[in-house]
């Protein structure tokens, strides 16, 4: 076959072909699966169901919505969730910047992939596994008790809590802010802080001047990580959080499983995406996709 | 060639080590630069003359000796403790901030208040001809630009000693050159004392008041350019600084440079010359000058250059294979250190 005929020829000459051949799959994955569901999801938040028989009423009513804002139980659930995914996400801000900085700056090529490692390590094992364990670490009668009896302390009751939520999500998304972090940090060239430092700043004024500004797009890729992904959890409160410590995807859950009112499930979850739309806007003003 | 009547160095290094993995980089190290001195660092790369101005900016820390500025020891002092300021090789401009705040960035952290420093700053931007760009980011310049905004944030801090990591090196040619003017030009009106770090003996020679030549972590050599091509006290310096014969002479190498090489015919008069016959083993012109390769009578090798005059009449008697006698002057060769 000659050249000129060949697939690769004609790819080779059409590079928008290319692009399309890249993307199609993808794209068609993209649309159908997630915007189509996710429009599903909106639209079907507007119907009803009948009492009687159960089945979905199309239609267009807010009757949903109005029986969120209604009752002030559904708002204390809100508020808890978004709570509890700032506390977390502002925690393992906290927590990956010394560990992210030390990857990034001072590990060596062997240090650095042994730390690599130990990030990822927890995701090589179930989730459920690892919420689990927590629960045992964290009950009444668990590790975390025993080991403060050994030292001489009063025991902790944090097991179904708020508190151990925060602690178990904290834990859970820790990698998911390490990673963006530390491929942000690696990515400022060291002679900015050395030309920083030759200027007159000290290390703090580095920090604050050169090193966050440059480290911000990572710092939100990863809190868009931590702070999603315990807005959508169900699991966790299920397991460490105590009775009356639901989050939004629990009412999700029950609505759609036990109460058979997916409409009604359909629009509290409207909520979540709400608040990341906001979130991601907030961070576009504040510069954070500047860099990317 | 340390000059030991001069007044008291403004830097002066003692005895500086510095160890990385087991080499040595720098190794017993001694230098004294004076106050507004253009004093140039030069040398093939690893030759620890980077590795120098760093420990001089306080990037790293000399394993052994001392860095003393204006009599004080700032060897174990942080950077940002230090009254130099460095150009970096790649600028390090930070790509977040607009060109005024870089150039601000060293007068803020020394607590000047936002007024004056960018008062100062634009001041500075201005004595760069980038007066108007202070609102623009690092991203939206061309190299040649960056290297003056570099320049104009290490200047806009009157440092005691500008430290200058080869910053030209990243510029076309004909860049450089303006630059090399214009870096001297600066110099000469701030008064700064500069410490150049470069590998390229042109930009060596045009812009310094002194070299030190760098090789293997040890200095081989500290003097005027003139003394330095003229007079080069080993064979390495003889080799890095401009092109060089090695002749021996009464036992003694002696470095012989290319342009005080005459070729004259083979029967020309040549009383008061030392001669040594030789046939032209290749000819390479070079526009403002041809160089010749010669195989001479007692099996050396002879580079020789001379300079174009009117039209090239002598070409035809300067072709490869033809034979010609090299004659020099008696004080040409140079006799340098065993």
């Amino acid at each position: 076959m000659p050249a000129s005929a060949s697939l690769s020829g004609l790819l080779w000459r059409r590079p928008a072909w290319r692009v399309a051949a890249l993307i199609s799959l993808p794209a068609i994955w993209f649309v159908l699966f997630y915007l189509a569901a996710l429009a599903a999801m909106f639209v079907s938040s507007f119907h009803t169901v009948d009492e009687l028989s159960g089945q979905i009423q199309p239609g267009w009513t807010l009757d949903n919505f109005r029986q969120l804002l209604g009752d002030w139980t559904y708002g204390r659930i809100a508020l808890r969730t978004v709570g509890i995914a700032a506390a977390v996400t502002l925690t393992d801000g906290l927590l990956a910047w010394p560990f992210a900085y030390v990857m990034a700056r001072y590990a060596g090529p062997r240090l650095r992939p042994a730390l690599m490692a130990l990030v990822m390590l927890p995701l090589w094992s179930s989730y459920l596994a690892r919420v689990y364990a927590w629960r045992l670490i964290l009950a009444h009668d668990g590790a975390l008790n025993w080991l403060l009896h050994g030292l001489g302390l009063p025991a902790a009751s944090i097991g179904y809590s708020n508190w151990a939520m925060w602690i178990v999500f904290t834990y859970l998304w820790l990698p998911f802010m390490i990673l963006p972090l530390f491929a942000a940090l690696e990515r400022i060239p060291p002679s900015l802080l050395e030309a920083s430092s030759d200027l007159g700043a000290a290390g703090w004024r580095t920090f604050r001047r050169v090193i966050v500004p440059l480290a911000m797009p990572g710092l939100v890729a990863g809190s868009i990580f931590t702070f999603s992904l315990t807005l959508g959890d169900y699991i966790t409160p299920l397991l460490v959080g105590g009775p009356g410590s639901d989050f939004i995807g629990n009412v999700v859950y029950s609505n759609v499983g036990v109460s058979n009112n997916i409409p009604f499930a359909a629009a509290f979850a409207v909520l979540p995406l709400l608040v990341m739309a906001g979130y991601l806007l907030i961070a576009r003003k504040l510069g954070a996709f500047d860099a990317l | 060639m340390r000059q030991s009547s001069e007044p008291a160095p403004l830097i002066r290094l003692s005895g500086v080590r510095k160890v990385f993995g087991g080499t040595a980089a720098i190794e017993n190290l001694d230098l004294a630069i004076h106050a507004g001195e253009f004093f140039t660092f030069l040398g093939p790369s690893g030759s620890g003359k980077t590795t120098t101005l760093r420990i001089i900016a306080g990037f790293e820390l000399p394993d052994a000796g001392t860095v003393a500025l204006d009599g004080q020891d700032l060897s174990r002092l942080p950077p940002h403790k230090r009254d130099v300021n460095t150009v970096f090789q790649d600028y390090a401009l930070f790509p977040h901030l607009t060109l005024l705040e870089n150039v601000a960035y060293g007068l803020r952290a020394k607590k000047i208040p936002a007024k004056d420093a960018i008062l100062r700053a634009e001041a500075a931007l201005a004595s760069v001809r980038l007066a108007d760009f202070g609102a623009r980011r690092p991203g939206q310049l061309s190299g040649g630009q960056r290297q003056r905004v570099a320049l104009a944030r290490a200047i806009v801090n009157r440092p005691r000693v500008l430290l200058l990591d080869e910053p030209l090196g990243a510029l076309d040619l004909k860049l450089r050159h303006q630059m090399q003017v214009e870096l001297k030009a600066l110099q000469q009106q701030t008064g700064i004392t500069f410490i150049y770090v470069t590998h390229d003996q042109d930009e060596a020679l045009t812009m310094s008041d002194r070299i030190a030549v760098f090789n293997h972590g040890r200095v081989e050599q500290i003097a005027s350019p003139w003394m330095l091509y003229e007079q080069p006290q080993t064979a390495f310096v003889a080799g890095f600084v401009g092109i060089t014969n090695i002749i021996a002479r009464d036992g003694t190498a002696c470095a012989l440079r290319p342009e005080k090489i005459r070729l004259l015919s083979p029967d020309a008069p040549a009383a008061g010359w030392e001669t040594m016959p030789a046939t032209i083993a290749a000819v390479s012109y070079l526009g403002m000058s041809t160089r010749f390769l010669l195989d001479c009578a007692d099996g050396s090798r002879l580079t020789a250059v001379e300079q174009n005059m009117a039209h090239g009449a002598e070409a035809p008697r300067l072709a490869q294979g033809s034979p010609v006698l090299a004659a020099w002057s008696a004080e040409a060769p140079w006799p340098l250190a065993a």
